[in-house]
């Protein structure tokens, strides 16, 4: 194993988000009740995905700078963690919304119509579907260079959209979830106690640091498996 | 203004007796049985990350073969 503090540093902010997350004392909130522990997995996906985005970002813009092809492998299994981390984001807030937003004074079908409209559900789903689109773009194009620079073109596009799609129009829009337009939907949520961030800011470092770790066996598979071709 | 009083008392009570009988949890933490849904969880953490461990040594070893 290569340079394993940070795999080790990782897998251990988990143990503790696992046994520390399901533990400490969370506010008796008569809506949330036990479901706000949620916020130390499903948050922290959305924080992965954005922290491995920023990464791919990155990478996409060195790929430009020097042409080196690493940059490329690189930046395309960073966004492909990203985009698994996005999914498990969605799939988790899916579980979570079907038990805290359901109205049961209403048919399941009305509350499903309040629900489609959310701002962040919608915005999300572009964000993710942008990415996607990522990944479809890239595998059409046969040519190594071609692909690798007209990818990490869009690549920087697609970070772009962040920032409509996940980070402005969300909050500035009245929602159901929490931090529409009073406040933060990620760093403070409105029903979270204090307490409840000794577990929450080292859960997001965890899981981003397992996303990271992913990414890299993501990355030496693909440079071993482009050597082979090579050889 | 004597009325608005007891209304206004009213309503803190309520809010006060909301807080208070929230349904939580509470029972699976006296009796413990919380720790066994931990248990569960890590084992399943243990899993994958004995996972990922497994593929990252095998990848380190074909880096030094070539």
């Amino acid at each position: 194993m290569r340079k394993s503090w940070w795999k080790i540093l990782g897998v251990l902010l988990l143990v503790y988000t696992f046994i520390a997350g399901l533990l400490i004392e969370v506010p008796r909130n008569p809506q949330l009740q036990e479901t706000i522990r949620n916020l130390f997995f499903h948050v922290c996906m959305w924080f992965g995905m954005m922290i491995l985005f920023i990464v791919s970002f990155v990478r996409a813009i060195m790929y430009l700078r020097t042409s080196k092809h690493i940059h490329d492998i690189a930046s395309r299994q960073y966004a492909g963690v990203g985009i698994l981390f996005g999914v498990l984001g969605y799939v988790t807030g899916a579980i979570w919304m079907s038990y805290t937003w359901i109205d049961p004074n209403k048919s399941i079908f009305d509350s499903f119509d309040t629900i489609a409209r959310e701002p962040k559900l919608i915005g999300a789903a572009i964000a993710l579907l942008v990415y996607a689109a990522y990944l479809v773009l890239r595998d059409s194009i046969q040519d190594m260079d071609k692909r690798a620079r007209i990818s990490a073109v869009y690549n920087i596009f697609a970070f772009a959209m962040l920032f409509p799609s996940i980070w402005i129009i969300p909050r500035l829009l009245d929602s159901l979830h929490p931090g529409g337009s009073d406040g933060n939907p990620a760093l403070d949520p409105g029903s979270a106690s204090p307490n409840m961030r000794l577990v929450f800011y080292p859960a997001i470092a965890g899981w981003t640091l397992i996303g990271v770790w992913i990414a890299t066996l993501k990355i030496r598979i693909k440079i071993l498996y482009e050597q082979k071709l090579s050889q | 203004m004597k009325k608005l009083i007891t209304i206004f008392i009213f309503i803190c009570s309520t809010f006060l007796t909301n807080a208070q009988n929230v349904e939580m949890a509470d029972k699976m933490k006296e009796n413990g049985k919380i720790y066994v849904v931990i248990a569960v969880m890590l084992a399943i953490l243990a899993g994958l990350v004995l996972y990922l461990v497994r593929i990252d040594r095998k990848i380190s070893k074909l880096e030094k073969n070539k």
